[in-house]
């Protein structure tokens, strides 16, 4: 009886134990996306989009509309690399000017959008390198 | 003991005020010649220093713009493109506090010049202005003949500024603010990508504000 009992309770140990270090996998794995992120974001993206992705007036949208972002998720690595151009609403906002193009690497593009995509009030979890990789693939 | 201990805090006290009081003066920049004169018999040594010479060019309002609109008006000078990608929106970032700082003082003044005239129109210039949020007189974007700026740019802004083909948006140039004061010459130089150099402006121009606008040799 008391052995059943161990039996059980190491069973309930391990399985608890499995899905906290597959939990803590996934937050390294995020971890390192953004801190990486936040470096290419530094170097390809603040001069325009600002250090708090504040962005510049009518000029230069802010990166804070977390409903655009989410709604564009799987187009964001192709505006990033081929750029944009024409009239989007930011935060109801209209903004029509060109956004350069880029050529970051996927890893690099994957690093960036996770760092936006969950700084400056956003929350949208990481966005890998394979993910990026199959949006690139479907660009328009 | 005591009277010694007043006496120092006194002290202490009077040059706490005197360096609160005290002016900071800013260096003059370019070259500078002397000159010797005679005047009322006596021999005088006097030096001229280098000022921006005249121009003529037009503003975002469609507006004729020359160096006699900024006759006795202290003014920071910039030299960008509206279609930069690089060091420009960061550099317009910056400057938006100095506008801010002095949009209504009336004597100072902001110039933009294009390094891109051809693409930057007036039409370009007053859609540019309007989203960065500049309106009045303060804020001036400047378009003129390209020679011309560039020649500005080196000569008399000591700028740098060039076509370059193999950077992105096909200029490269400084980011530097230039200020310069009432009686046209140039008094500091501050990075714009630089939000503290851009403080320490914004500090100057109060500096100069103070400064008679006759002579300070």
């Amino acid at each position: 009886m008391k052995l059943k009992h161990f039996i059980v309770i190491v069973f309930l140990l391990v399985i608890v134990g499995a899905i906290a270090s597959c939990q803590s996998d996934e937050q390294l794995e995020f971890n390192r996306y953004y801190s990486a992120g936040r470096v290419v974001y530094q170097s390809h993206c603040q001069n325009c989009h600002g250090a708090q992705g504040e962005g510049l007036q009518g000029l230069i949208p802010p990166l804070t509309d977390s409903a655009y972002l989410k709604i564009n998720k799987n187009i964001l690595a192709c505006s990033v690399n081929n750029g944009l151009k024409g009239k989007i609403i930011i935060k109801g906002r209209e903004f029509d000017g060109t956004m350069p193009s880029n050529d970051l690497a996927p890893i690099n593009l994957a690093m960036a959008l996770t760092y936006v995509t969950n700084s400056f009030g956003n929350k949208l979890g990481v966005i890998t390198s394979g993910q990026v990789e199959k949006d690139l693939s479907a660009c328009k | 003991m005591k009277k010694l201990a007043a006496a120092i805090v006194i002290i202490l006290l009077w040059n706490a005020c005197k360096t609160n009081t005290e002016k900071k003066i800013l260096p003059i920049y370019g070259s500078r010649e002397p000159v010797t004169k005679v005047v009322n018999g006596q021999t005088v040594t006097d030096t001229i220093y280098q000022t921006i010479p005249p121009f003529k060019f037009i503003n975002q309002y469609g507006d004729s713009i020359s160096d006699k609109n900024l006759d006795g008006k202290i003014y920071v000078a910039d030299f960008f493109f509206t279609s930069c990608p690089s060091i420009c929106p960061i550099m317009q970032r910056n400057m938006l506090n100095v506008y801010k700082a002095y949009k209504d003082t009336g004597d100072v003044k902001i110039i933009s010049y294009t390094i891109d005239p051809k693409y930057d129109s007036v039409k370009v210039l007053k859609k540019y202005a309007d989203k960065l949020g500049v309106t009045g007189n303060a804020w001036w974007f400047l378009q003129g003949k390209k020679d011309n700026t560039y020649e500005l740019a080196e000569k008399s802004y000591l700028v740098a500024v060039k076509q370059d083909s193999t950077v992105k948006g096909g200029y490269t140039h400084q980011g530097y603010f230039v200020l310069v004061d009432r009686q046209k010459r140039v008094r500091g130089a501050y990075d714009g990508t630089n939000p503290q150099q851009v403080a320490q402006l914004i500090d100057d121009i109060k500096s100069l504000k103070t400064e008679p606008a006759s002579a300070t040799k």
